[in-house]
Parts: C-alpha cells; sequence; structure tokens
C-alpha cells in the first residue's frame, strides 16, 4: 500500500447515554484523550460496559461524540458519515452480506468506489491471497468456518485500502485454539501491510499479543496507556494490574525509605520492596505481585502457612496466608522441585525488583 | 451534561444524505395527511360546532335511540365473538401443538388457517345465508324449516367467529411452540395429570397470551362492517350504524361524532394489547423450546379432539366451498339443475363485471407496490436507523392498525370532501381513483411493517453498517443489503397488500364514486337485493383472484427466493 499512513485522535471525548430503566444519563466514555500513532497497533482492552465499543463506534462514525473531538490524520472528522470517513471495520459478528459470494463481498467496497471491472478483480485476488483464501472466490459465506467467515471480513476492510482499521471484538465468536491461531495472523497482516489498526476486546491475552500499545478502559475512562510491558509491570491502579494477569494485593506500612528501596511493615514482617516514587512514612501502601514472581522456600522470607496447593500440570498452584493477607503463586514446572502442602509452615519469597507499589 | 453536540452532529450526518431526509420528510407528511389528519379532523367535527367547544355532537348522538342500541350490540358482539374466537383457535393450536395427528386432519388445519387470509371479509356471510337463511339449503332442504332466520345477533356472531377464530390460532400455536416441554414435564413428573398439567402450568403461561388474543379479534371484531352489513339485518353494530348515518341520514356530523366513540374503543384496547399484554406475553414465553414434545397419541385423547376439530375444520371449508357452488345453480333455493354458467356470463354481459373487475384489480395492482416498498422502508427506518421522528413514525404506522375502516372512510369524507380543513385545497384528489389508492395503501400498512420489521429484527445491525462503514450511503445500503435480505417478506408483503386492496370494503364502500365500481360493493350491493346467485358468481372469480395471486407469489419466492442460495448448506 503506498498511502500516507494515518494517525487517530481523540481530544476530550466524551459519549453520554441514557439508562434505559432510570432514564438517567450517564457517560458511556469520559474525557478520553487518545493519540495513536501511523501504522501502530493499538488495543482498547477492558471489562464489558467500560466503553471501549462505543469509543470505536465513534471512530467508525456510528455513534457522534458528545464532548470534543476526533481527528483522522490532520482532518477532523465529527460531522463526517461513516461511508465518508477512510476507515474501515470488522465486525464482532462479521457482518458479511450473506446474499453475496466472497467475491462479491471483498469487491462491495471497490464497486462503490467505481473502480474499474479488471482492476477490481486483481484487488480482490491479491487481497484473498494475503489472508490465504484463494480458490474461495465463489463460494457462499454460509459454506466457509468462522474462520474463514473472518478472513473475508479482513479482506474485505483491507482492500479498499483504509487509512485506519477498525476490529470490534473480531475472535470472539471462535474457539479458543482458532482465536490464537488467527490473532498471529492479524498481527502478520497488520505488520505486512503497515495500517493503523484499533483492536478492541475484553481477551487480556489477545490485547497482549497483538499490541504495540494497550488502552485499558473502566467505567468509561482510560484507567492506563502504555505498552503490554508498562502495563503488566507498572500498573497504575488495582483494577488495571487485576484486569491484566492475577496479581496479589500485600497492604502494608511504610517503615522507612531510602532512594528506590524501600521497606514495608506486612503483617508485623519486613518487606522489602523498590518504590518509584518518594513515599510518605506511617502510610499504607499495596505492592503488586504478580503470582510467578513469588515463591515458596522453607525459611528466608515471610512466614506463611499454605491453604491451598493443587497440581495443574504446567504448574503448582499454590494459596498461602500471610497473618491475614492471601498471597496466590504459581510455582512453574514443578516436577522436581519440592512441593509443600495445605498446612505446612514455610516462607514467601518475593525479590523486591518484583513488587511495584500502587 | 449535555447531549446537544451529538444531537447536532446527528442532524449534520442526517443532511449530509439527502435522500434518506427526502425519505423521512416524505413518510411523515404522508402518515401526517392521510392517517392523522382524518382522525383529527374527526375529533375537531365533534367537539367543535357552531358553539365553539362543546360535547353538544356527543350529547345528539346520545339521544338517539339507534347510537345508544348499536353501541351495546358492538359491544356484546365482540365480547363474545372475542371469547369464541380466541376458545376455538386455543383448542386448534392445543391439538396442533400437543396432540399427535393424522395426515388428513393436519392438512385440514393449514387450509382453515389460510383460507381467511385470502377470501372477502363477507363471504362466509353469504355462504352463512345460502345454508341456513329462509331459502338455506340445509334449514329448508334438509331440516324442512321453512322460516329459519339467521340475520341478527348469532348470525353475526357465528359468522366472525368462524373469520377470526384461525387468526388467534395461528397466534396462539406460536406461543405453544414456545413452552419448554421440560415446564411441563417436571409437572407431571411431581404427580399431575394431564388435566392437571394443562390447569396449572399450560393455561397460566398462556394467560397473557390467551388476553392478547381476545382483544385482537375484539378489535376485529367491532370493526368489522362486512359481516353486520349482510348477515346483521336490523341488528346494526357501530360501524354500519356509521354507514347508515352517511349513506342514510346524511349526518356527516353525527357519523363523525360515533366514529370517534368506536374509534375510542379499538384505540383503547389497542393500547392495552400493544403495550401491555403484548409485552407480559414476551415476558412469560421466551425461550424457545428446547427440545421436541412429546405428543400425545393416546387414542382416547387424540380421537375425540381430532373429531372435533376436524369437524369444525370441514364446517369451514363447506361455508366457503358453497360460495363457488352456489353460483353454479340455476336459482339458489329453487331450482338445482342442470349446473350452469350462466350467472358468470351475466357478471360480463349483464352486470358490467369486465369494468369491476378492471378498476379493482388496478386499484389494488397500483396500491401493492407502494404499500409493500413503503412498509419496507418504514420498517428499515424503525429498526435500523436513529432519527427524531422515527417514534412518531412507529407510532402512527401501528396507529393505523387500530382504526377501522368505517372510521377512516368517515375521516376522508369529512377531511378531504372539501379540501384540508375545509379549505377547497387538495379537494381534487376526492373522488378519484387517487384517494381510493391511498386508502389501499393506508389499510395494509400496518401489516406490512409489522411483518417487515420482525423480518428486519432477525437481521444483524452490523451487516448493514458494515455496508455503510464500505462506503455505501442510506440508499444503497437500502438497495443493495437491506431489500434483498428481506426479499421474501417484500415479496408476500406484496400479495398480502393486493389481497387485502382487492377484498376490502369499509372504508371503500364510503368513498368510492359512481366511476369506479367496485367487486366488493357489488357483490355487497347484490347480496343485499337477495340476488346470492350473481353475488356468488363474483365473489367466485374473486376468490380465483386472490388464490391464484398467491400461489403465484409462492411459486415466484420459491424459483427467485432470496433466500435459496443462504439457505442450502
Amino acid at each position: 500500500m503506498d498511502k500516507v499512513k494515518k494517525g487517530v485522535r481523540l481530544e476530550h471525548i466524551s459519549k453520554i447515554y441514557q439508562d434505559p430503566k432510570t432514564k438517567k444519563d450517564f457517560y458511556a466514555v469520559k474525557d478520553a484523550n487518545i493519540d495513536i500513532e501511523p501504522g501502530s497497533f493499538i488495543t482498547l482492552l477492558g471489562p464489558s460496559g467500560c466503553g471501549k465499543t462505543t469509543t470505536l463506534r465513534m471512530i467508525a462514525g456510528f455513534e457522534s461524540p458528545d464532548e470534543g473531538e476526533i481527528y483522522l490524520g490532520d482532518d477532523a472528522i465529527n460531522s463526517l458519515t461513516p461511508n465518508k470517513r477512510d476507515t474501515a471495520m470488522v465486525f464482532q459478528s462479521y457482518a458479511l452480506l450473506p446474499h453475496y459470494n466472497v467475491f462479491d463481498n471483498v469487491a462491495y467496497g471497490l464497486k462503490l468506489r467505481k473502480l474499474p471491472k479488471d482492476e477490481i478483480h486483481k484487488k480482490v485476488m491479491d487481497i484473498l491471497d494475503l489472508v490465504e483464501l484463494t480458490g474461495m472466490e465463489s463460494r457462499m459465506t454460509n459454506q466457509l468456518s468462522g474462520g474463514q467467515q473472518q478472513r473475508v471480513a479482513l479482506a474485505r476492510a483491507l482492500v479498499i485500502e483504509p487509512s485506519v482499521l477498525l476490529f470490534d471484538e473480531p475472535l470472539s465468536n471462535l474457539d479458543a485454539k482458532l482465536r490464537v491461531s488467527m490473532r498471529t495472523e492479524i498481527r502478520r497482516i497488520q505488520q505486512r501491510v503497515g495500517i493503523t489498526a484499533i483492536y478492541v476486546t475484553h481477551d487480556q491475552s489477545e490485547a497482549m499479543a497483538l499490541s504495540d500499545k494497550i488502552i485499558i478502559m473502566n467505567k468509561g475512562v482510560v484507567a492506563q496507556m502504555g505498552t503490554p510491558q508498562e502495563i503488566y509491570y507498572h500498573p497504575v491502579s488495582e483494577f488495571v494490574a487485576d484486569f491484566i494477569g492475577e496479581a496479589n494485593f500485600i497492604k502494608g506500612t511504610l517503615l522507612r525509605q531510602n532512594g528506590e528501596k524501600a521497606v514495608l511493615n506486612v503483617e508485623g514482617h519486613e518487606m522489602d520492596v523498590i518504590a518509584s516514587a518518594p513515599l510518605e512514612k506511617g502510610r499504607e501502601y499495596t505492592a503488586v505481585v504478580r503470582p510467578e514472581s513469588a515463591r515458596l522456600a522453607d525459611e528466608g522470607g515471610l512466614p506463611c502457612e499454605v491453604s491451598l496447593s493443587c497440581f495443574m500440570g504446567s504448574y503448582q498452584n499454590y494459596q498461602v496466608m500471610v497473618g491475614n493477607t492471601l498471597v496466590k503463586l504459581t510455582d512453574s514446572n514443578p516436577k522436581n522441585k519440592k512441593i509443600y502442602n495445605v498446612g505446612d509452615k514455610c516462607s514467601l519469597i518475593i525479590e523486591p525488583e518484583d513488587t511495584h507499589i500502587i | 451534561m449535555a447531549k446537544s453536540q451529538s444531537r447536532s452532529l446527528d442532524r449534520k450526518k442526517l443532511m449530509a444524505d439527502p435522500i434518506m431526509m427526502t425519505t423521512i420528510v416524505l413518510i411523515v407528511t404522508f402518515l401526517t395527511l392521510f392517517i392523522l389528519y382524518p382522525l383529527a379532523i374527526l375529533l375537531v367535527d365533534s367537539f367543535y360546532g357552531e358553539n365553539g367547544l362543546s360535547l353538544d355532537s356527543f350529547r345528539r348522538i346520545l339521544d338517539m335511540p339507534n347510537f345508544r342500541t348499536a353501541f351495546w350490540n358492538t359491544l356484546k358482539v365482540g365480547m363474545l365473538v372475542g371469547l369464541l374466537s380466541t376458545a376455538v383457535g386455543l383448542l386448534f393450536a392445543y391439538v396442533e401443538v400437543y396432540v399427535k395427528l393424522n395426515k388428513f386432519t393436519g392438512g385440514l388445519f393449514k387450509v382453515v388457517s389460510t383460507l381467511p387470509v385470502v377470501s372477502p371479509p363477507f363471504v362466509l356471510s353469504l355462504s352463512m345465508i345460502m345454508l341456513f337463511g329462509k331459502a338455506g339449503l340445509i334449514t329448508r332442504f334438509l331440516l324442512h324449516i321453512y322460516d329459519n332466520s339467521v340475520y341478527g345477533f348469532w348470525g353475526i356472531v357465528v359468522v366472525q367467529s368462524l373469520t377470526f377464530f384461525p387468526v388467534c390460532y395461528m397466534m396462539l400455536k406460536g406461543l405453544l411452540k414456545n413452552i419448554d416441554p421440560s415446564l411441563e414435564e417436571a409437572a407431571r413428573d411431581m404427580g399431575a395429570g394431564r388435566m392437571k398439567v394443562f390447569t396449572s402450568v399450560t393455561l397460566p403461561l398462556m394467560l397473557p397470551g390467551l388476553g392478547n388474543a381476545f382483544l385482537v379479534t375484539f378489535i376485529e371484531s367491532i370493526a368489522d362492517f362486512a359481516n353486520p352489513m349482510l348477515i346483521g339485518g336490523s341488528y346494526d353494530t357501530l360501524a354500519t350504524t356509521i354507514y347508515l348515518q352517511i349513506t342514510g341520514a346524511y349526518d356527516k356530523a353525527g357519523a363523525a361524532a360515533m366514529a370517534v366513540v368506536l374509534l375510542s374503543i379499538t384505540l383503547m384496547m389497542f393500547i392495552i394489547q400493544k403495550y401491555y399484554l403484548e409485552a407480559k406475553t414476551a415476558a412469560t414465553l421466551t425461550g424457545k423450546a428446547s427440545r421436541g414434545r412429546t405428543l400425545i397419541a393416546d387414542k382416547g385423547v387424540t380421537r375425540p379432539l381430532s373429531i372435533l376439530c376436524g369437524g369444525v375444520a370441514l364446517f369451514v371449508m363447506i361455508m366457503y366451498i358453497c360460495v363457488p357452488i352456489g353460483a353454479l345453480f340455476p336459482t339458489w333455493g329453487y331450482k338445482f339443475t342442470p349446473l350452469t354458467f350462466k350467472w358468470f356470463g351475466q357478471v360480463f354481459t349483464k352486470y358490467k363485471g369486465l369494468k369491476a373487475f378492471t378498476d379493482s384489480f388496478t386499484l389494488s395492482l397500483i396500491a401493492a407496490p407502494i404499500t409493500a416498498l413503503l412498509s419496507m422502508i418504514i420498517s428499515y427506518l424503525v429498526v435500523k436507523r436513529n432519527f427524531r421522528g422515527k417514534g412518531f413514525i412507529e407510532a402512527v404506522s401501528m396507529l393505523a392498525m387500530a382504526v377501522p375502516g368505517t372510521v377512516l372512510g368517515v375521516g376522508y369524507i369529512r377531511g378531504f370532501s372539501g379540501g384540508l380543513f375545509h379549505t377547497g385545497f387538495m379537494q381534487g384528489i376526492y373522488g378519484t381513483g387517487l384517494i381510493l389508492v391511498i386508502v389501499f395503501v393506508v389499510r395494509s400498512l400496518p401489516t406490512g411493517t409489522r411483518s417487515g420489521i420482525s423480518a428486519l429484527r432477525q437481521i444483524d445491525k452490523s451487516i448493514e453498517e458494515s455496508a455503510y462503514d464500505m462506503g455505501a450511503n442510506s440508499f444503497k445500503v437500502f438497495m443493495t443489503v437491506t431489500l434483498p435480505l428481506i426479499k421474501d417478506s417484500f415479496l408476500s408483503g406484496l400479495v398480502t397488500a393486493f389481497v387485502r386492496s382487492i377484498t376490502a370494503i369499509s372504508a371503500i364502500i364510503l368513498l368510492v364514486t359512481p366511476q369506479f365500481l367496485l367487486i366488493t360493493v357489488q357483490i355487497n350491493e347484490f347480496a343485499e337485493k337477495g340476488a346470492y346467485s350473481i353475488a356468488c358468481a363474483f365473489a367466485t372469480i374473486l376468490i380465483i383472484i386472490t388464490y391464484g395471486s398467491v400461489l403465484l407469489m409462492e411459486l415466484i419466492t420459491k424459483h427467485l427466493g432470496t433466500s435459496r442460495k443462504m439457505k442450502e448448506e
């Protein structure tokens, strides 16, 4: 594609909906400021009702924002109808035209643009080749598997060479295995074409696997924006930490701090943590610890008692009590390791580098 | 919080779509002009007299004994017909869904459910008179009763119940199918007998649905004009009284006030039915049955039920067959052989049949595609689009369903005979074929819209959105996506509109001018005069036309059908 790549910018975007039961207005999206670089793949991630789909539909033009302005490249596009916007969407239900075959589905947008016939034919064939559907042109859409329908939907969106590709939970109707292979495929094609992509999902592993950047939304508000690593290792809130992967929230009051090194009092024991900002002595803080970064030993850490020990195949699943605080941890490849059983008294080891204070 | 920005943006987006904008404006204008305005003018007429705002017209009609009688007659008939139709409909539905039937009875059920849809409204009255009247085939020649009178209360009740019960049957069948059999199995499992299961599980679940069916037939019954006209004799209902008030007493203001009374009853019932019972029905019977039901095969149950339902179905069919046969007898009631085609000949030679059929056919043929297209566009707007005025379009096109034809007819007379608001503007359309076509369209619009809406609700909204997103404007989306996807619904809407128009009488009889001869009006005239053979000949040809067009449609859908390619897998 020889087209100039365009980014998308949302400036103070809000959308107000009315609750159908209480008739009260509420913010479905509130003051979202998002800047998407040209050619990057970003994901809007969040639980259902967080405003991610509404945001996407505002970019596509199906919904109109109540505050703020949306820019595509440098152009304000608020008042453009969906058919006039240089975006193309891949729908959750694929939304293929059931009365057309694969070729006509993909050619639909090109025919609307009144391209000459042989050019349409060439473009459709090229794009079908890209999504690996060559030879399927004359199939009706209901003769395709879910994954193939998904590819047609993607081809149809790509073929009109939009500036931005929008995905609305496109993989949620596929089974788990296919979901994994399709997301690799989507990433491959996006990289190959180099198009700006905005992807909505509630599946965090999908977001991790696909994105250059993840935007986590909660109750209409952008909770955090960053690379997958930033979000996983440095979540800004309990919500983010909990939504991306599993997390322990260990609460303790600050005893002392020396630069980055700080010590918390957790259930009467000292725990070393890393603090990137100056903390206030005597105040309670929460340390985020991922289950895979903690481990059990006979001694040397926080004293604890095992309350759950469960073999999961590739890892051993533990829950331990440190005083009244419950900590979940996973020990991978447990075959040749010591297994602690329920009731065992042992020690919880957490390296300071594996903690993150919020 | 202010939603002003999104509102103004949505407005801008709408403005950027001139075809959509024009369509909405045209539809709103059409609905206002031809549904709301005639009804509004009735209100104005009856509340606003020479002395300004007053209830004088209502006082005046209340003083008329014929109005008071007609009012109570209407309610009595409506109640009884509603109850009877619902009961018979429930029986048929229950037997079909729960009882193992042999092929013959099953086939009878299907015929009975489609007959009333395609036949002119007064066919049953006609055959009722011919079978059970003074010269009735059954009363006079089989039972040798020489002074039997079918005219009056019972005549209307029987004929209307037989006409309307198939509607209840179809409605209730759908509901019964939605009852999850495991609910009833659970009750049986806990020790309830069949009767107990029916009264303690099935019936309570069906209650809102039964109420719904009752009200629908109640409305149909009190709005019915043709049957009371033919078989009512001196027993008048509101619909016939309004007609006589105009054609006999030339009292248009009085008729307007009566029309307002009739309209308020149907409207009230309609609102209860639409917004209360329908929601309740949907709430109690949502789920699809999880799996097939074990049908009752016990001969002690199936036999009496099959005989009962089969008997009713057969009786209905005999009544329908009676009409074409009646047209073949030399003189009904006196001379039965040899069978003759002379009446059919006379239709064309003596009674200007050709003109009647051409007029009816042409007007209906013009009205049908307009109705079908209009109802599909309205359904599309209502289901798929968001804009201000959408609520108005939906409400008014549904409102038309609750307006009895006679009321609409009076409204058109009052509203257009002197032009818009009696100013003379648009007076030109009064008395023309155009106003007849408009009446046809308005009368069939609700049915078409309802079927279009339910067809469109089945289609994922994102299919149209995807086309829109690919760069198609609203017009393109409608033509390349929506319409092809609901082609079946469109075609059946086309035929339904045609059949309804060519068999319509209630509003039309008030508006037709001598320059047009309409078949239904002709049949009504001949039947009134007692010229049954010629009425039968007219009716037979009409039935052939309507049945023929339904068959033609089925053929077309089978071969061109939309969804053939989509369905084959």
